[in-house]
């Protein structure tokens, strides 16, 4: 039961999974609140380790959450799950479309695709801001802190432009310096 | 028969010594996919290769995987394909299993959980990050940032996928428009040519 809410959540994802991992989160959010799979700050926890880990962050959150909810064939059903729609989809382009992309049709829907990706990704980033409490500020030592971590990565992302594993690796040397 | 056999595990061992490296997604590999591919085994030429990437990110999916997956279709048919597609993911497939399931032995660990307080935060910062990234190459005009715009708010009434067709439909709307009232729509650098095109590349 729990492998086939897994096969066809990410099934029917992999068709829609436009703009890189991020682009999917609010997909996922839907379907770990609609099944229950984990708490949302579960779900964030896979989600650094899926941006931590080679390979695309979709795939990556799709095998974590297939592992976690159902062991090591939870695993193997996600991935493929995510997978196949791609097999599909390039099978057929590769067949009959290899000029695709310089289509008007294809141009103009793209057009209006890739700017609402970017809401899909802004969506994401309001969610997670506010299931990790970053939205309740208090006084408190850990909420400023907070806040202090959150700008000093933008800065680094966009000023220093470091690759975001290693504001993934040196965000969490800070939290066990701060918060253990 | 054998010498199918052959080609099949040449393509599975092309894509698996690539994948570890394509952290993020994509774009990592493509110059990695360029040398293997066109110089090494010369089983596609350099224009050949621009068709593919430029292909590979119109069609949903990683750019990486669904690049794999179209050299292996043209060198090997349906079978190459899929070999090229276990090819790519099983090495990252396997690493994230390793990490998943040490995290899993270990996640009641109050260091670990301390760590992540931490980093659940910057994986916000690293969203909104990976929004500024695509922005720069999605929102070209004011129609776009429109949708944009929109968009957001329309996301917490509607399934994404609902936005997604939207969104699509949109497009398609305004540019025929446009065009039937006369104006150009102006057309966008080539994508191959173009790294910022690569949508969410990287991230």
């Amino acid at each position: 039961m729990v492998l086939w809410e897994l096969f066809h959540t990410f099934f029917y994802m992999g068709f829609f999974s436009f703009g890189g991992g991020y682009a999917m989160m609010p997909f996922i959010e839907a379907a770990v609140t609609k099944y229950g799979w984990m708490s949302s700050e579960q779900l964030t926890n896979m989600i650094a380790i899926a941006g931590m880990s080679p390979g695309p962050i979709a795939a990556n959150s799709a095998i974590l959450i297939g592992y976690s909810t159902a062991g090591i064939s939870g695993a193997i059903i996600a991935a493929a799950a995510i997978l196949l729609p791609s097999l599909i989809l390039v099978l057929i382009a590769a067949a009959f479309f290899v000029k695709m992309h310089h289509n008007p049709l294809v141009e103009a829907m793209f057009y209006g695709l890739k700017p609402l990706v970017t809401s899909l990704i802004i969506f994401a980033a309001i969610s997670f801001a506010q299931s990790n409490h970053l939205v309740a500020i208090n006084g408190s030592f850990r909420s400023i802190s907070l806040w202090i971590i959150f700008v000093l990565s933008l800065f680094a992302l966009l000023k220093l432009r470091w690759n975001p594993i290693y504001v993934i690796v040196l965000s969490g040397l800070i939290g066990i310096t701060l918060y253990s | 028969m054998k010498e199918s056999w052959k080609t099949l595990i040449e393509i599975f061992w092309t894509f698996f010594k690539i994948s570890p490296v394509t952290f993020g997604g994509g774009f990592a590999m493509v110059p990695l996919i360029e040398r293997e591919i066109v110089e090494k085994r010369k089983w596609l030429d350099s224009e050949e290769v621009a068709d593919v990437f430029a292909l590979s990110q119109t069609i949903p999916g990683s750019v990486a995987i669904n690049c794999a997956t179209f050299v292996g279709y043209r060198v090997g048919g349906v079978k190459g394909a899929l070999a090229a597609m276990i090819g790519v993911s099983l090495p990252t497939f396997l690493i994230v299993l390793a990490l998943g399931a040490s995290y899993l032995f270990i996640h009641d660990h109050p260091k670990l959980e301390a760590a992540f307080v931490s980093i659940r935060i910057s994986i916000v910062a690293i969203i909104i990050y990976a929004a500024i990234k695509i922005a720069k190459t999605a929102i070209v005009d004011k129609t776009t940032f429109f949708i944009t715009l929109t968009g957001v708010p329309v996301l917490f009434f509607v399934h994404p996928t609902a936005a997604i067709l939207l969104g699509a439909l949109t497009g398609v709307v305004v540019v025929f428009s446009k065009k039937r009232m006369g104006y150009k729509h102006k057309k966008k650098k080539d994508p191959a040519t173009n790294p910022d095109y690569f949508m969410g590349a990287g991230i």
